[in-house]
């Protein structure tokens, strides 16, 4: 057994190691610094489609994330869904005529909400609403849409041809 | 016929009969906890040798595991141009899941086996009839502290554990394979979630640290006094505590991420 203030001190780095580590994963590894999703104001927006938007997803403008998306509901009059953002308070001259639309990072990446500004002189406040959106593209609409003309297309052909 | 029934029977009533036991066992431990508050020492000595000394195997698996990993996750994600994301992979499997499960099964096999033996040596030698004769109570003063010991120590040694292993995908990603730094750190950061990931694997290795030293624990104080009894407890005490691990790893993970 070793002398009780060496065991001591080397239980005391070893509790230090583990704190450190810890540290270091919720500093480094994690999303730390941007945990703070009540701090600044909230607008909201419609959508037709909110594809696969998530809680959490960013909310950028210009390609720099300003905020995130704090809920997501339907709302069962208009046919909508309804997302909330989170902005933080810095950013706080949005233009009122600010458009949203619901964009892919890269072809295969996660959705984000991508703001673009206007030129209003009103800037938007808490609660208020994004009047101009844009629907998430959802690839197989794309895609049924694209087959379904180039049929349609070769269905005319064919029948010029018979005639 | 009627044998096989009987002995079936026996088996189930002698498994329930050891469950109550070891939880009536764990309730007295844990009453234990004003004893160790008082005599701190107690826990400081234990925290040494179920800690300090696990630190070392800990580390350096926890470096390999992540070196690994970031290989072969780089061959795969190479395949879809997606070695950006590499840093997530490494980082999410390491503190979601080998973290937690891979330390508490080197920390079963390093300290687990380590207190059943000692314990159990303790109880054939009569060391502990012997704490009661003299009205100390063995299940405060002899396992309650190492008990605690192992609660305290896991969460740190699984937190090691991910740490390293983060940094040795890091030295195989960016520093062998030529992963973008920048972007192996960026996209860690925007996906691995504080509470989401960091904590519920805090509170997956610490639970895996109550489950592997009770285990090994009542194992020694449950032991048969004889130095084969003694032998066959510890390799319980190793196995019962591998299976209880990735049993529970299951369930946890279940109500922990299966929702979304």
């Amino acid at each position: 057994m070793l002398q009780s203030r060496a065991l001591e001190i080397w239980v005391g780095l070893f509790v230090a190691i583990g704190l450190v580590a810890l540290f270091f994963l919720a500093m480094t590894v994690s999303n730390l610094s941007d945990l703070d999703t009540d701090e600044g104001y909230r607008i909201i927006a419609r959508f037709e489609n909110s594809g696969s938007l998530k809680v959490r997803s960013p909310v950028s403008i210009a390609g720099v994330r300003i905020g995130r998306v704090r809920k997501i509901w339907f709302d069962e009059d208009k046919y909508q869904a309804v997302v909330e953002m989170n902005i933080e308070s810095q950013y706080n001259k949005l233009p009122i005529d600010t458009s949203a639309s619901i964009l892919t990072a890269g072809l295969l990446g996660e959705q984000y909400v991508g703001l673009k500004s206007g030129g209003a002189d009103e800037y938007l406040k808490d609660g208020e609403e994004i009047e101009l959106t844009q629907s998430a593209i959802v690839l197989e609409e794309v895609i049924g849409r694209f087959l379904f003309s180039k049929a349609e297309g070769a269905g005319d052909e064919g029948k010029k041809k018979q005639e | 016929m009627l044998g096989a029934f009987q002995r079936l029977g026996r088996a189930a009533l002698d498994m329930l009969r050891k469950l109550g036991r070891a939880n009536l066992f764990l309730l007295h431990v844990v009453t234990g906890l004003p004893t160790i508050l008082k005599r701190f020492r107690l826990l400081i000595a234990q925290m040494y040798s179920v800690g300090v000394l696990s630190v070392l195997i800990v580390a350096v698996s926890g470096l390999f595991v992540g070196m690994v990993l970031s290989l072969q996750g780089y061959y795969v994600l190479s395949g879809f141009g997606a070695e950006q994301t590499l840093g997530v992979m490494v980082a999410a499997s390491l503190v979601r899941e080998l973290g937690p499960v891979v330390t508490a099964l080197l920390f079963s096999g390093r300290a687990g086996s380590a207190l059943t033996a000692e314990i159990g040596l303790m109880k054939a030698t009569e060391q502990l009839s012997g704490m009661e004769m003299m009205a100390v109570d063995p299940l405060k003063r002899i396992i309650a502290p190492r008990f605690f010991a192992g609660l305290l120590s896991m969460p740190l040694l699984a937190s090691l554990f991910s740490m390293v292993g983060v940094m040795g995908g890091y030295f195989v990603g960016v520093g062998l394979l030529g992963v973008d730094d920048g972007a192996f750190w960026s996209q860690m950061q925007a996906k691995i979630d504080l509470r989401e990931d960091i904590l519920n694997g805090v509170i997956k290795s610490w639970v895996f640290g109550v489950i592997v030293t009770w285990i090994a624990v009542f194992e020694g104080y449950d032991t048969v006094p004889t130095s084969e009894g003694v032998s066959r407890s510890t390799t319980r005490s190793v196995v019962y505590s591998a299976l209880a691990v990735l049993g529970w790893d299951f369930v946890l993970t279940a109500l922990m991420f299966g929702e979304d």
